[in-house]
């Protein structure tokens, strides 16, 4: 059975209208005004049992109202939706029941309780039998090391911590299909290398779906096969991410901070994307010059602080295939 | 000066903002006068003794006091409170200013809006459906706008003083729960203060509180007539200097033990 | 129906160990609003020392009406506060959190908190109206003490209503409910004091429209062995219930807005 299936989506959006001052203050306490949002446009695709999917695209693009869709709390205009079976937002409930969810920004977790706790709470809202939820959540306990951090309550978690305890809490109830939102937005370089595994792992060995929704680029690289990417409300590309690279531009930013501040950095190689005081932003294309041999250039010849290789981040990604598509 | 215009200015825009809330407010002082001008009307008709105000100066006192409402030391000024709070108020405490005065003035101009906001409408739809009346005589609305003047120094002074209280106690709760619960009886709030028992008038008209609502209420009605007015103020200025000094004590009291302990 | 009363005990328990976390704090807010909500019988009071009566009604016979109005509001205070916070929920994106999970939204938020600062109100209401009971000359009896209760209950249930209104407001807008707040501690302050007293728009609201004086005013009629108007205020309470029902549907129809508008 397919997991998810989404056909042709679309929703949008009233937004209040604010004006500005005092007359604009004293105006608004007579009439509002308002403009349209197209948050989903025409979207469609669909998700097997046990793949993990990078769903990424710019702010506002309209990913988190598809991943509310597509967990029942929010009805589209138009366009049919599945989730492991069932229509969402029409079974509520059901469908809930055998989804997790994480979000970076916001723990599911109460505040002010001992984790284990929250967990005992949950098994109780997901009614999760005692002998299944023993087992899962000494389980879970142990992959996920929190054993220290039962008995501390949830406010007191650093953020890697509490993303542990959120990654645990949303799967007590063995959902099939597991959203992670951000999951690993502001993690310290560990923990995030820790979470990315836990994923993987769960993916891989446990066959949980996973529909993972980010800014960040080393996620979906070192997690995800497939990636989906929507803009402005609809799916600009559906594919491995070697492709949608491929497809839009191989190329990779070196961003270079130099000890003199006005040193012009110039190379037949690189292009420059922008200057912020001491630090050039440099583009790049790998095929014509490898990294390591572009580094070796740079630093001989400009005196250099530090500097990193980066992919493009998303946004541009997304600029290039529309100038793309415009030429 | 600007400073206490830009304070001004930004609470009226942010309270027309929430127009709903506006509303609801004003709706909501309107049903509580409504209610309790019924209440007390039924009283005045159970019993056919001589009150010492007759009810149409009771109704008057009921209005004015839901129009001047925010003119109450019921909320304190809420940067101050957060800088005291979080312990940053060192900063303010180590700089040459007069710091008291600075956050009295911040009182007054913050008072401004919402009572303006508050009592023009109030007056309007009191005055033409819900009984209230014009001034006794235009001396009467002389020694009334006197009496605001002082009830604005007065309450000033206490939330000043309040406000300073939390530099020892960092929550302050029951302090503030018992000054709020003194203030809504003493004032007037509760019940007008000529209707409580006579034994206790004697100490109500000593209070300090009865500055704040009381006192302008029964000079705009005539109950108090014009002549005293300049008594009461009086009355009304003495215990704002006194509040004042103590507040001004406190503060520096409260400084140098701050400074001194490192917040 | 079963896992559902589990999951409410087990919120309450949460929530009741949560605020013992801070027995001062608790102690100290408890006895404040004993102290706040007290000062309105203060007020009946010294109006009642004043008047010497109300439209035939004595002081004990409204310390009836009162008690049983305080201890049902109480009541509904205590548990009702996720409805009663619940705006403040759905403007920082909260409520898609409970959404997100295999339970009625309603009971999550039901069993949000039980709070226990309430109890103030609760005591001083139970002790007005144990008062009332002891100097009030009724032959008490099964039948009339479980008038009381039901009255309470259904007063309970009416409030509790109200507020869930206000919280299915906040799906429309976000800016101030306090027009609900005008109507639940204007109903209190209305309940306090026999129906009559008011005028007939007023009475018909408060019996047709915000069934208070079904829960408060008909009973007390009843047990005091007052003629009551419809001859029905056995039955009465239950009204109160009714009203909870109602609202629930409402809010129903509030999430079902919020599921397609999605904020």
């Amino acid at each position: 059975m397919r997991h998810i299936v989404v056909e042709n989506l679309s929703k949008n959006f009233r937004v209040a209208v604010r004006q500005p001052g005092l007359w604009g203050a004293c105006r608004g306490l007579a009439a509002r005004s308002y403009r349209t949002v197209q948050a989903l446009d025409g979207v469609s695709f669909s998700i097997d049992a046990g793949e993990l999917v990078g769903y990424i695209g710019p702010n506002g693009a309209g990913k988190s109202t598809t991943v509310k869709v597509l967990a029942g709390i929010l009805v589209p205009d138009s366009g049919r939706c599945e989730v492991l079976g069932r229509v969402p937002w029409r079974e509520r409930v059901a469908t809930v029941q055998r989804i997790g969810a994480v979000f970076g920004q916001r723990t599911q977790l109460w505040w002010d309780l001992p984790v284990i706790e929250s967990f005992d709470l949950l098994r109780d809202i997901y009614r999760v039998p005692a002998g299944a939820y023993a087992r899962i959540r000494d389980e879970l306990i142990e992959l996920l090391d929190l054993a220290p951090l039962l008995d501390v309550p949830v406010r007191q978690l650093s953020l890697g911590q509490r993303m542990r305890c959120d990654l645990a809490a949303s799967l007590l109830h063995s959902p099939s299909l597991l959203f992670l939102d951000e999951p690993t937005i502001g993690l310290d370089a560990v923990s995030k290398l820790a979470a990315r595994d836990f994923v993987r792992r769960l993916n891989r060995e446990r066959g949980v779906t996973v529909l993972l929704t980010t800014h960040d680029m080393d996620d979906i690289e070192a997690l995800c096969e497939r990636v989906i990417l929507i803009s402005k409300g609809q799916i600009l590309s559906d594919g491995t991410l070697e492709a949608l690279r491929a497809q839009v531009t191989p190329e990779r930013w070196l961003i270079v901070d130099l000890l003199e501040p006005e040193q012009v950095v110039s190379d037949p190689d690189v292009t420059e994307v922008r200057r912020d005081g001491s630090r050039v932003v440099l583009r790049f294309d790998p095929r014509r010059v490898a990294a390591a041999e572009l580094i070796a250039r740079i630093t001989a010849r400009h005196a250099i602080h530090d500097l990193f290789v980066e992919n493009p981040p998303i946004e541009e990604i997304i600029a290039s295939l529309y100038s793309r598509e415009r030429a | 000066m600007r400073a206490y215009w830009a304070i001004v200015s930004a609470r009226f825009r942010m309270l027309l903002q929430y127009r709903a809330a506006a509303a609801a407010g004003f709706g909501t002082q309107l049903f509580w006068g409504l209610v309790r001008i019924m209440i007390l009307e039924a009283f005045y008709r159970s019993t056919t003794a001589k009150q010492p105000m007759s009810l149409e100066q009771a109704i008057d006192y009921i209005w004015l006091g839901q129009a001047m409402l925010m003119m109450l030391p019921a909320w304190l000024d809420i940067e101050v409170t957060a800088m005291i709070r979080s312990g940053t108020v060192v900063y303010e405490l180590l700089r040459p200013l007069d710091l008291y005065s600075l956050w009295f003035s911040r009182a007054v101009a913050a008072r401004t809006a919402p009572t303006v906001l508050r009592a023009v409408p109030m007056f309007i739809a009191a005055g033409l459906f819900f009984g209230l009346r014009a001034p006794a005589s235009p001396a009467s609305a002389a020694a009334w706008l006197l009496a605001v003047l002082g009830a604005l120094l007065l309450t000033c002074a206490i939330s000043t003083l309040l406000t300073i209280s939390l530099l020892w106690t960092i929550s302050g709760e029951g302090i503030f729960q018992l000054t709020n619960t003194c203030m809504w009886i003493f004032s007037g709030m509760l019940v007008p203060l000529p209707l409580f028992p006579d034994w206790a008038q004697g100490a109500l008209n000593v209070l300090p509180f009865r500055g704040l609502m009381d006192i302008p209420a029964r000079l705009y009605s005539g109950n108090l007539s014009p002549g005293v007015a300049g008594a009461l103020f009086l009355h009304q200025v003495l215990w704002a200097a006194g509040l004042i000094l103590i507040g001004r004590l406190l503060l520096a009291r409260g400084a140098r033990r701050l400074v001194v302990q490192g917040g | 129906m079963l896992s559902g009363v589990r999951l409410y005990l087990r919120y309450i328990g949460v929530s009741v160990r949560s605020q013992m976390q801070y027995p001062a704090s608790f102690v100290m807010l408890t006895l404040g609003a004993f102290l706040i909500t007290g000062i309105e019988f203060i007020g009946i009071w010294a109006l009642l020392h004043r008047f010497g009566n109300l439209k035939g009604w004595a002081l004990s016979e409204i310390a009836l009406l009162y008690g049983m109005v305080q201890v049902a509001f109480s009541l509904s205070d205590a548990t009702s506060r996720g409805f009663d916070t619940f705006a403040g929920m759905i403007k920082a994106g909260d409520f898609d959190r409970l959404l997100l999970r295999p339970r009625n939204a309603a009971h999550q938020l039901a069993g949000q908190e039980l709070t226990l600062r309430r109890a103030g109100r609760f005591s001083q209401g139970l002790v007005i109206l144990l008062w009332a009971a002891s100097a009030l000359h009724i032959a008490w009896s099964a039948a009339t003490i479980g008038l009381v209760v039901a009255s309470i209950l259904g007063g309970a249930c009416l409030f509790f209503g109200l507020i869930v209104l206000q919280a299915t407001l906040a799906f429309w807008t976000t800016e101030s409910l306090e027009i609900v707040n005008t109507v639940t501690y204007g109903g209190v302050e209305t309940a306090q004091y026999p129906l009559t007293i008011y005028r007939p728009w007023f009475r018909k609201f408060f019996t047709g429209v915000i069934p208070l004086a079904c829960v408060n005013y008909f009973p007390a009629l009843a047990i005091l062995g007052r003629p009551a108007p419809w001859g029905l205020p056995w039955v009465s309470p239950l009204v109160g219930v009714g009203f909870l029902a109602m609202a629930l549907q409402i809010w129903k129809v509030g999430v079902r807005r919020y599921c397609s508008t999605g904020s």
